[in-house]
């Protein structure tokens, strides 16, 4: 993303700004959502700390304090596991390993194809069809090992894998 | 209006059962039949009743709970082109609204729109009394508004229980040249989505009920501080907010009273902690959220500096409905000292997990059997956490415990943002320990060292008992750790987490001692030992 974009996008969200310095994390998730790999790069994230005249320190430690920003690429895909109590009781601690052995990755991790990165997350609110998993922006709920799995496989048949 | 109306439930819940494909196939069958001049397919949000998609056929009163394309067909071309029931389909309205037998009676206040209008069209918000409020309140005093919400009793519904007309009322005695009313919808809570659903299926309550805020304190900007992860109900919210511009409830000179109020949506990005409410305020600023020192509370020194009312979604949406109705009306409902209604959410091991209304001082036995039908799969209840992951467990000995604000301080169970979490006995008490000590572990900002290093001390010693490795001395150490970083932490959430971590080593010791012996009657805890390594990045 380049300076003229960032400059474009802080027009447009300037229209729903009632006080300075309350559209930064609104920014920097419009910005986020432009990368397919999911993150800010760091000269972006200096681009809007300029921008917006503040320093690129506060920048930083916005991008690093909330769990869905990255300052580094992720995979095309974020697998955001609800691991809270009630998705852990109805069959969501199955759904945990199952994904980090599928995966082959612990939270945090990119697959090495680029394609996944798995995620925990807090509770998405969709209790009434625990357990659940978001994808992207896309929910699936009332999971079961063999459902995630066609999920996960379907995926993979997407971007041309064999789905394996 | 058409003869026949269908109500299709498309909410967040109901979309991953495949909702949003099922009402426009059947929009789609409606046109195929030429059935559209006699019927019209609303989408609307449903309360509970998570098994299949919710279709209400009216004016037949009838329910359907779908889970394919073919059964909306189904009931296209046998209802509605033939008009013929179909009964495999049929649902139970108990089953979607708790048994007119059932002895407590819901009452709809907050939810009282939900799965009858559609959230997206502000007349029909309009033709059920919306906004009736507001104009009502700008013709009171602001003072007379806030002398209203104090009588009712209205308490703050996120889990603290503060008095709301206290709040508004220091806040609008503050002198200041800016006031700001911020609605905190950073539901993050494990088990809610109440307030998911009220914004998804109500927003103009809540909007109207924050413009009577600010008429009342004197503020004329509002925030509403929404998680990242609630796609849905930020669509919806500005969908209402935009409207709400458009027909004069927003902007310059409301309803020719003089009064102005902007209201703007504000996406938090994945931090439990900006739920508290000096958190929030950072994160709306644009920084990092972490908890402020408190005194000065917001209602002093808020947003920006300056005096801030913060409330959370339900307590909002209950504003307009007692300005209506008065408080009078209000305090009839409920308990002396916790007037009014609580939304419950019933999630875990149920047979019904969904949302209901209740009157406060309802019991946990009565939301969990009589609403949630009980147990699910013939299993055993082992115990209850309710509250929320920061509220209390409990054994089946304190299932008749009536639930409002003096629920805690009575009989040690606690009301919070209303979870009744319900737990079978296939599941171990000391894994469930160390999941709710895992989450307060992620989520601790690190701003503070007793919380920061006492729940990953807390994880530590769990994590040892689960692969049997733990000793007697560990389980008073874990007990200590719980009462320092209570005693000591920051802000809320360091301050709370002795509160599920005692209640589960009181009521539970037992277990944790079998631990110690190398045995788990669940068995859950030996599965974790075979649990195979995974490749870290």
């Amino acid at each position: 993303m380049d300076r003229e974009k960032i400059k474009e996008l802080i027009e447009e969200l300037r229209k729903e700004q009632l006080e300075e310095g309350d559209i930064l994390i609104y920014l920097l998730h419009r910005i986020q959502d432009h990368y397919q790999s999911h993150y800010i790069p760091p000269e972006v994230g200096e681009m809007v700390a300029e921008e917006l005249n503040v320093p690129t320190s506060k920048v930083y430690e916005v991008l690093t304090f909330y769990t869905m920003f990255s300052t580094k690429p992720r995979g095309k895909y974020i697998v955001r596991v609800c691991t809270s109590l009630p998705c852990h009781v109805p069959g969501g601690r199955e759904i945990v390993e199952f994904l980090k052995n599928e995966l082959k990755v612990d939270f945090g991790g990119t697959t090495p194809d680029g394609l996944f990165t798995l995620e925990e997350t807090g509770c998405l609110g969709l209790c009434g069809v625990a357990p659940v998993v978001m994808i992207n922006d896309q929910y699936y709920g009332d999971l079961t090992i063999e459902k995630m799995k066609e999920i996960i496989e379907s995926l993979r048949k997407l971007e041309g894998g064999d789905g394996k | 209006m058409t003869p026949i109306t269908v109500l299709i439930s498309v909410d967040s819940n109901s979309i991953l059962l495949g909702a949003r494909e099922f009402a426009n196939y059947m929009k789609d069958l409606i046109k195929e039949f030429n059935l559209d001049p006699i019927v019209t397919v609303l989408e609307t949000v449903s309360l509970g009743s998570y098994n299949g998609v919710v279709i209400h056929v009216l004016p037949d009163d009838v329910y359907y709970s779908v889970k394919s394309k073919e059964q909306v067909r189904k009931i296209v071309e046998e209802h509605l082109l033939k008009g013929r029931q179909v009964w495999d389909l049929m649902v139970n309205k108990e089953l979607i609204r708790p048994a007119e037998k059932f002895e407590v009676k819901e009452v709809r206040i907050v939810t009282r729109n939900i799965g009858v209008i559609d959230p997206r069209n502000i007349e029909e918000y309009i033709a059920r009394d919306g906004y009736f409020a507001l104009s009502k309140a700008l013709q009171m005093k602001p003072d007379e508004v806030i002398e209203e919400i104090k009588k009712s009793g209205l308490r703050g519904r996120g889990g603290a229980g503060f008095p709301t007309g206290l709040k508004w009322e220091f806040t609008a005695k503050a002198k200041a040249d800016q006031k700001y009313i911020v609605c905190n919808a950073d539901e993050g809570e494990p088990g809610t989505f109440k307030d998911r659903l009220i914004m998804e299926g109500d927003p103009h309550t809540v909007i109207e009920g924050m413009i009577i805020a600010g008429y009342a304190v004197g503020a004329t900007k509002g925030y509403i501080y929404i998680r990242g992860e609630y796609y849905n109900s930020v669509e919806n919210l500005r969908k209402a907010i935009q409207d709400a511009y458009e027909y004069g409830f927003l902007g310059e000179n409301i309803l020719g009273s003089g009064f102005s109020f902007d209201l703007t949506v504000r996406l938090g990005a994945g931090a439990y902690i900006c739920g508290e409410e000096t958190a929030l305020l950072e994160s709306i600023e644009g920084k990092s959220g972490r908890p402020r020192l408190k005194p000065p509370y917001p209602p002093q020194v808020g947003l920006f500096g300056k005096p801030t009312v913060i409330n959370n979604v339900e307590t909002i949406a209950n504003v307009p409905q007692i300005i209506l109705n008065g408080a009078d009306w209000y305090k009839s409902i409920g308990t002396p000292n916790s007037p009014g209604t609580k939304v419950f959410c019933l999630v875990g091991d149920v047979n019904r997990r969904g949302m209901v209304e209740l009157p406060m001082g309802v019991t946990v036995r009565q939301v969990l059997y009589g609403f949630g039908g009980g147990v699910r799969g013939g299993r055993e209840l082992k115990m209850v956490q309710t509250g929320g992951l920061a509220g209390t467990f409990i054994g089946l000995d304190k299932l008749d415990t009536p639930l409002d604000y003096d629920s805690m301080k009575n009989h040690g169970v606690s009301l919070g943002s209303g979870v009744i979490l319900a737990i079978d006995d296939s599941h171990c008490v000391v894994d469930i320990a160390l999941n709710v000590m895992e989450f307060f572990r992620h989520e601790s900002c690190g701003k503070c060292t007793p919380c920061r290093e006492g729940t990953r001390i807390a994880c530590e010693i769990l994590e040892r008992m689960t692969k049997f490795e733990g000793t007697a001395e560990d389980l008073d150490y874990l007990r200590k750790i719980a009462e320092v970083t209570a005693d000591t932490s920051f802000c809320g959430l360091g301050q709370s987490i002795n509160v599920p971590l005692l209640s589960l080593i009181d009521n539970f010791r037992e277990e944790f001692l079998e631990h110690i012996e190398k045995t788990c009657r669940a068995n859950v805890c030996k599965a974790v030992l075979k649990k195979p390594k995974v490749q870290t990045k």
